[in-house]
Order: C-alpha cells, then structure tokens, then sequence
C-alpha cells in the first residue's frame, strides 16, 4: 500500500509484563519481557508525545499490571497533558486509597477493573492468586467512591460461564458504568490453555441469554460489551479493527505492534521505539505494512464481500492454527482450515485439564 | 428496551455538564470535534459540535439554544428541537448528565 494510512486512534502502552495474577489466557505473549528489558520513564514520554503528535486520541495503560510501575501517575499527567483520553487497564491488586490518589490527581478519565469469576474462590483459582477477589471488591468499591468511572472485565470460558448472571449483578452493585462479559481469545496462554477454557455451545448460548436479560433490565444505565467466542462464529472477528488501522500496541521492551500477539508470528522483523518514531512505523515499516488493507489477502478473502468487514480475521490465530500467518483466519467457515476449529470443539475432554498458569518461563516446553 | 431509571424529558430549564470521563475535544489532525468517552472516541458531528461547546455546567438547554439562535439563522424552535434530541441522545449514552 503506498496511500498514507490514516493515523490510529489508539494507543496500548504495555508498560510491564509484570503481574501478581496469573491468568491462563492472559493476553501478553509466551515470552514475556523482563523487568530489566523495560522502557524508561523518559522512553514513555517520548513515545507518548508521539502519540499524541501523530493523532492517537486515547492511550490505554495496560500490562501485565501497570500500576506495578512506579512511574504510572507521571505518564498519566503527562498524557493528559497533551490532551490524550487516560485510561487504566488494571487488576486492581496494587490499588488503595494512596496509590488510586495519585492517579485520579494525575488526571486519568476511566478505569477497566478486570474480575475472573463472581466467587472469591473461583476467582482467586483461576488467577492463581489467594486473597485476589478481596482486594478487587475493596478496589472496585475506591474507584467509584473517587468518582471516576468503572468499567469490570470479565473473561469467559468454560470454568466461569455458568455465572455470567452473578457477574452482571455485580457490575450493578458495584457501581459500575460498563461492564465487558469476552469470551476467550484463543492465542498464546489462551491457546496453550484450551482444553481448559473452551466452552461448550451450550454455555455459550446461556451467556447470550444472560446478556440480553441484563442488557433489557440495565436500558441505559449500564453498557454491557458482550465478545462472542468465534470458535462458534460464521466468520472471524477484525482483529483490532483491521491489522495497522487503529491500534498501535507499544510492548514493555518498546516493540511498536498492530497487536499483543504479533510477536509470534516468526520471520518479522519488529520496529522499535528506541530506533525510529511511532510515525515512521505506523506509515512505513514492513510489519505495518504487512497485513494492512486486502492487498495481502489469499483466496477465498479476495474475492470476499466481507474482506473490509472483518480483514480476514486475525494473523496471529491463522498463524497459531494453520501455521501460516497469511492464510485465512480458520475460524471462518469459508476458510480452508476450518476444520481445526471443528476437531478443536469436538475433542474437548469432558473433564477441564489443569491450568498452565501465565508465569515467566512456564510456556517453555510448549 | 426499558429503562428502570425513568428520567424526566429534558426541557428549557435543563442544566447538563459533561459526565467525568467524557468530554468534548478537537482533533488537530484529524480536524474534526470528537466526543471523548469510556473505552472509545465518537465523531460530533459541526451541529453537535456548536451545542456541547455550550455545555458547561451553567447555561441552561434553553439559554443554549437563545445562543444558537443568535449565531446562525435557524428558527428558534428548529434548533430547540435538535439541542433536546441530541442532549438526551448524549445523556441516555452517559456522555452527558444532568447537574
Ligand atoms: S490477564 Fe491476568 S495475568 Fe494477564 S495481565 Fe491481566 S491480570 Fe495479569
Ligand atoms: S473469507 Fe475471509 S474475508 Fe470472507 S468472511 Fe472469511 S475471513 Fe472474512
């Protein structure tokens, strides 16, 4: 493509792939960057004045868990400085009434609590972490005591469908302002945790019943975004709303990405913010310039009405699921490889296996 | 879909302010006015545009409209009308909220 692409909307600063939680899809990649591989402060703001320079309208502070960098309230002031929408993606975990002071003094507009179940003790097992749900209440209940408005996130799959209903109620007694019920996306931990996750079409249509209950009984008092899982979708999702078309992902290293997975697709090479600027790697690098738009696309995408619709899916699932990380997403039913998904769904054990706990080092024999 | 919440319609005497976490802001290289929000950025359209930069806290729906009559040539009751639909529009979004 030799257009100039319209600049994105927003940016995903992972600011750390350090986390007290352990969550067995968690988004961050298999090799997780260590602490010593983390940008400096001075790096943040520049890539964050960039940002802003470029025309990024929000920045979206993520991990890993982002306020286990002590820096956090200054790049938030500093973002909200350049007129930048402040958002925190956090687990709530390192929130009290000192630390959330400090961000809210800083400026920051909303914050996305995740959750892991509706019960302490489902909870607390699945993010691998005792005393975890406690802490997210006490967190939920300072964010809207402070006024700022909260979003809950809830992951979904097999081991916490059956309470959609309980975390829906939940988002109401807390206060909450939106509340996001996603299904599992199956790449990295997610994929390595399948078996474990994968919820059977039964579950997924309970919790579509429960969303449409609560969507009825909310009306306009709570938004609830509802991420359908597309194992059992027609047609795949548009990954990040199109590769290289509205989100610039910055790693905790300073990888500048299309999305969190793309550094696993092999034999790329990936632009970092220490070597050029954002815009120079949003517009002209090979990794952007890969996948964005149709150019790229195989058969049965090219001549697809729907190829502008979903962009053929996400790269990083084709990849994981096929191995070639240009082929068509499998997860749609059009796709070549579609019956990856259908052997997927047929062979999921009765019985959940273990989690692989998202931990450094514990993807290695993968 | 109901609403538990029943609101009364806005009227004249209204008096909104942005919600925290919503605001309204222009964007320098996109040149256009966005609507700011939770989660995501929406376009206001020129004519939305004109009646959020009104929206402080202070002037009521009714003294919104008395100054967007005086700015452009548009019957008085025309521009109420939009300024109610887009208010409650915006309000039901929680962008807006009632002070
Ligand atoms: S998904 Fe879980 S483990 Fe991963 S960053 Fe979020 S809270 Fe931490
Ligand atoms: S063939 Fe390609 S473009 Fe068409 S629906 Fe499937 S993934 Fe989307």
């Amino acid at each position: 493509m030799s257009n100039t692409p319209p600049p994105p909307m927003s940016l995903l600063a992972e600011l750390t792939h350090r986390c007290p939680l352990q969550c067995p899809y968690c988004s961050n990649p298999l090799q997780l960057d260590a602490r010593t591989t983390e940008l400096s402060t001075a790096d943040w703001r520049r890539v964050i004045e960039q940002a802003a320079e470029m025309g990024v309208l929000q920045v979206h502070f993520s991990g890993g868990e982002p306020m286990a960098r002590p820096d956090l309230p200054e790049l938030v002031a500093h973002a909200v400085s350049l007129g930048l929408y402040t958002n925190l993606i956090t687990s709530g975990i390192l929130l009290n009434p000192k630390t959330l002071k400090a961000l809210s003094d800083a400026g920051l507009d909303h914050v996305q609590l995740s959750f892991q179940d509706a019960t302490p003790e489902q909870a607390d097992y699945i993010g691998g972490m005792a005393g975890a749900q406690a802490k997210k209440l006490e967190a939920a209940r300072l964010i809207v005591e402070d006024g700022l408005p909260l979003t809950l996130n809830f992951v979904i799959h097999r081991q916490n469908a059956e309470r959609v209903p309980a975390m829906l109620q939940m988002a109401e007694t807390l206060g909450a302002r939106r509340v996001e019920i996603a299904h599992t996306q199956y790449y990295g931990w997610g994929l390595l945790n399948r078996d474990a996750l994968l919820p059977s079409r039964t579950q997924l249509e309970e919790t579509e019943r429960a969303v449409a209950q609560a969507r009825a009984r909310f009306g306009t008092r709570i938004a609830i975004d509802f991420v359908t899982p597309d194992y059992y979708a027609d047609q795949p999702k548009p990954c990040m709303g199109g590769w290289g078309q509205r989100f610039l992902n910055v790693s905790p290293s300073g990888k500048v990405l299309p999305c969190h997975a793309a550094e696993s697709i092999p034999g790329l090479h990936f632009p970092s913010v220490q070597e050029e600027t954002l815009a120079a790697i949003w517009q002209n690098s090979p990794l952007f310039t890969l996948y964005r738009g149709t150019d790229w696309m195989p058969e049965p995408c090219q001549s697809c009405a729907f190829k502008e619709q979903d962009w053929g899916g996400c790269r990083c699932q084709a990849l994981a699921l096929t191995g070639n990380a240009s082929a068509t997403d499998p997860v749609c039913e059009r796709a070549p490889g579609h019956s990856v998904i259908q052997q997927a769904i047929a062979n999921r054990p009765a019985v959940p296996p273990a989690f692989r706990y998202r931990r450094y080092g514990n993807a290695e024999t993968a | 879909m109901s609403d538990t919440t029943a609101t009364t319609p806005f009227s004249e005497t209204t008096l909104l302010r942005f919600a925290r976490g919503n605001r309204l802001q222009y964007d320098r290289v996109r040149e256009q006015w966005f609507i700011q929000a939770p989660e995501r950025a929406f376009i206001a359209d020129p004519n939305a545009a004109e009646v959020l930069q009104l929206i402080d806290g202070k002037r009521t729906l009714g003294a919104i409209t008395d100054k967007l009559h005086q700015k452009f040539n548009a019957p008085r009751e025309v521009i109420l009308r939009d300024t109610l639909r887009l208010t409650q529009e915006l309000a039901d979004k929680q962008v807006l909220t009632v002070v």
